[in-house]
């Protein structure tokens, strides 16, 4: 497989007093298509400039199948950037933006013709060699960016919010195609992102960072399903949060526990599993997903002392084609969001409406403990 | 009956445009039209004419040793013209991504604020026997004898680039100040060492306005008559203290008119010249390319 392993090491990066970058450790796979993800200053396009050698970091290495590349001018690394405003050379056509690594390189112009128009097919721009980047649209431009940054076959290519740019619909579209390029030249793709649904649909893995911090590394479904931290799980997707304390802890199954929160804001007792131990009295962050909760207009029937049940009234049913969105005030005077599928075609629309009153229900394998707040 | 248009879709553009017109051709045509004339008479014997059509103006200027003087301005021109703008172009760069623009550009416009001839004047008191850098380098006992800085061709190319450095600089400053600076970096990273990002990214980038700045410079310069004149010897004079010494010693006005008119044409062949490579230069690279794949 082609492509390189990347380590990054105890990176920090300091821009005056402002820490861009603080310990950051992640190591890629080779031919991985890793996300660096988060909101805007949180370190993640400082990392890739490291990683493509616009920027020195201030302790720590990053190494490319092992070997450090710190030092190493930009123009000598087996990395290519797709940036986010394109960076296309305005005085050039598509064709001589895609060959301006070959021409560099001193490629001679045969070889040049057919390796450009290859790339360019990869990227379907057949049609519009010959014009000038001003007259692409913002998808094409990006296009030509993403041939332009393959061309030299890179080991890596970084891929700076290239999509930031787009709208949603030609969003989608190029990332899948992103995709498919990246399965079909099997390079390592690192991507700087701060739209999550984007992370978590093309991803192996994603590092999600905060305040110059990589907080968690997983694949998507790690990452969605058990967030390392309440910013992690706040952050991707929608989810109900709260401030709980550990009652009991007692041994479940092989590998878990089965854990009873006291949730004040809840005003009742809730069961939880979790893969750790918990000591009764700590404080922890409780957190279940609104598509994991249930809503009902009858009270559930269920024998299992592990489900969770609350009385409520809808405070706000928000219908949204493919599912609907319940804002439910519990009788306690706390909110939680309930996401229902329509599986089947509701005759009447949703048989669920403003102000009825309804039971919501989680079981405890659908919640999770996200962080412990102190030892 | 026609209805009567609003007022806001009445196209005055040429009636506004009409002053324009009238100071065009008093001070641009009329004038020119002038020394085009002028330069085709018999010269009067106190200046002047005689309405008498001549060539012997264009005869006397190319049967004497004028070629010489018109070749050697064409080379101080194209000197001062080269050094200026290898001036301006890393001093263009510097102000577009400095923080202090403002201060910057001021400084570049400050000597404006002073007459030419006494900033010329300066340089004498500069390079002069007894000047600032002679008495200087005399203090110092590096030197004995005072240097000969003043009253040669190299002389006249320094204050030549220092009088029309700022006409270099203002138009290269607003090219690079348009340029996207990311652009470098990209080519940086596509392989590009820090001088070929330079050349083949940001220097065709900023074309329009290294043309102009070459404009600005070329056509002053080579019609200089007071540098030459002050800093330069007898034998650097140029093409421009010609006309002057036709015009106010020898009184021969239709050999002036001459003389100006090779001014008027060079520059203007140059400027066009200058102003058609960007277009040239786009369609060989296209030419190029299309040929190579009818090759394949």
């Amino acid at each position: 497989m082609k492509g390189c392993d990347i380590s990054i090491e105890h990176v920090s990066k300091t821009f005056g007093s402002f820490n861009a970058l603080e310990d950051a450790t992640i190591a890629i796979k080779k031919g991985e298509f890793f996300s660096l993800l988060g909101p805007s200053g949180c370190g993640k396009t400082t990392l890739l400039r490291i990683i493509a050698g616009f920027e020195t970091p201030d302790s720590g290495i990053v190494t490319f199948d092992g070997k450090n590349i710190i030092g190493i001018d930009p123009n000598k690394r087996q990395s290519n950037t797709v940036f986010q405003n394109y960076a296309l050379f305005p005085h050039l056509s598509v064709f001589e933006n895609v060959a301006f690594p070959l021409r560099i390189r001193k490629v001679d112009q045969k070889t040049i013709n057919t390796k450009v128009m290859e790339y360019i097919h990869l990227v379907q721009l057949d049609a519009h060699v010959d014009k000038k980047p001003n007259q692409l649209s913002g998808g094409q431009k990006q296009r030509v960016a993403i041939a332009r940054a393959l061309i030299n076959e890179p080991s890596v290519l970084l891929l700076d919010e290239p999509l930031s740019a787009l709208d949603a619909k030609l969003r989608q579209n190029l990332l899948v195609e992103l995709d498919a390029i990246h399965d079909q030249i099997g390079i390592t793709f690192i991507y700087v992102t701060h739209d999550q649904s984007e992370a978590l649909s093309v991803s192996d893995r994603i590092a999600v960072m905060n305040q110059g911090k990589v907080l968690q590394i997983g694949t998507p479904f790690e990452i969605y399903e058990s967030p390392a931290t309440e910013f992690v799980a706040k952050f991707i997707g929608e989810t109900n949060l709260f401030d709980s304390r550990v009652v009991e802890c007692v041994p479940y199954t092989n590998d878990e526990y089965m854990v009873t929160l006291d949730v004040p804001e809840l005003g009742q007792k809730i069961k939880v599993t979790d893969y750790d131990e918990t000591k009764p009295g700590q404080q922890v962050s409780f957190t279940v997903r609104p598509e994991k909760v249930r809503i009902t207009l009858d009270e559930p029937q269920s024998n299992s002392k592990e489900i969770n049940v609350f009385k409520g009234v809808v405070e706000e049913p928000v219908y949204s084609g493919f599912q609907s969105k319940f804002y439910v005030k519990l009788d306690n005077g706390a909110e939680i969001k309930v996401y229902a599928q329509h599986q089947n075609y509701l005759d009447d629309g949703p048989d669920i409406a403003w102000k009825d009153r309804v039971y919501v229900s989680w079981s405890a394998n659908d919640g999770y403990i996200v962080e412990v707040i102190n030892q | 009956m026609s209805r009567p248009r609003p007022l806001s879709s009445r196209n005055y553009g040429a009636a506004y445009s009409f002053p324009m017109g009238i100071w065009f051709t008093l001070f641009f045509l009329l004038p020119i039209g002038i020394i085009v004339t002028y330069s085709f008479m018999r010269k009067g014997i106190h200046g002047g004419v005689e309405w008498q059509p001549t060539f012997d103006a264009y005869i006397q200027m190319f049967n004497s040793s004028y070629g010489k003087l018109f070749v050697r301005t064409l080379w101080v021109t194209f000197v001062s013209t080269v050094l200026a703008i290898a001036i301006a172009l890393p001093c263009g760069y510097a102000m577009a991504r400095s923080k202090m623009q403002t201060l910057l550009l001021f400084l570049v416009i400050i000597p404006f604020w002073t007459n030419s001839l006494i900033r010329i004047n300066a340089w004498i008191a500069i390079l002069g026997n007894e000047g600032f850098i002679n008495e200087t380098l005399m203090k110092l006992g590096i030197i004995k004898e005072s240097l000969p800085l003043l009253y040669n061709e190299s002389a006249v190319i320094l204050v030549l680039v220092y009088m029309y450095l700022p006409y270099a600089i203002l138009p290269i400053f607003t090219a690079m100040d348009k340029f996207d600076f990311s652009l470098l970096e990209a080519a940086r990273d596509l392989g590009a060492t820090k001088p070929q990002s330079m050349f083949k990214v940001l220097l065709p980038n900023v074309r329009a306005g290294i043309v102009t700045a070459i404009i600005f410079t070329f056509i002053p310069i080579f019609g200089a008559y007071t540098v030459p004149l002050l800093v330069g010897g007898k034998d650097s004079y140029m093409l421009g203290n010609i006309v002057v010494d036709q015009v106010t010693k020898v009184r021969n006005w239709p050999l002036a008119s001459a003389f100006s008119m090779v001014i008027t044409v060079v520059s203007t062949v140059g400027v066009l010249w200058m102003m058609g490579t960007s277009a040239r230069e786009a369609a060989r690279v296209k030419g190029a390319r299309v040929k190579q794949e009818g090759a394949l």
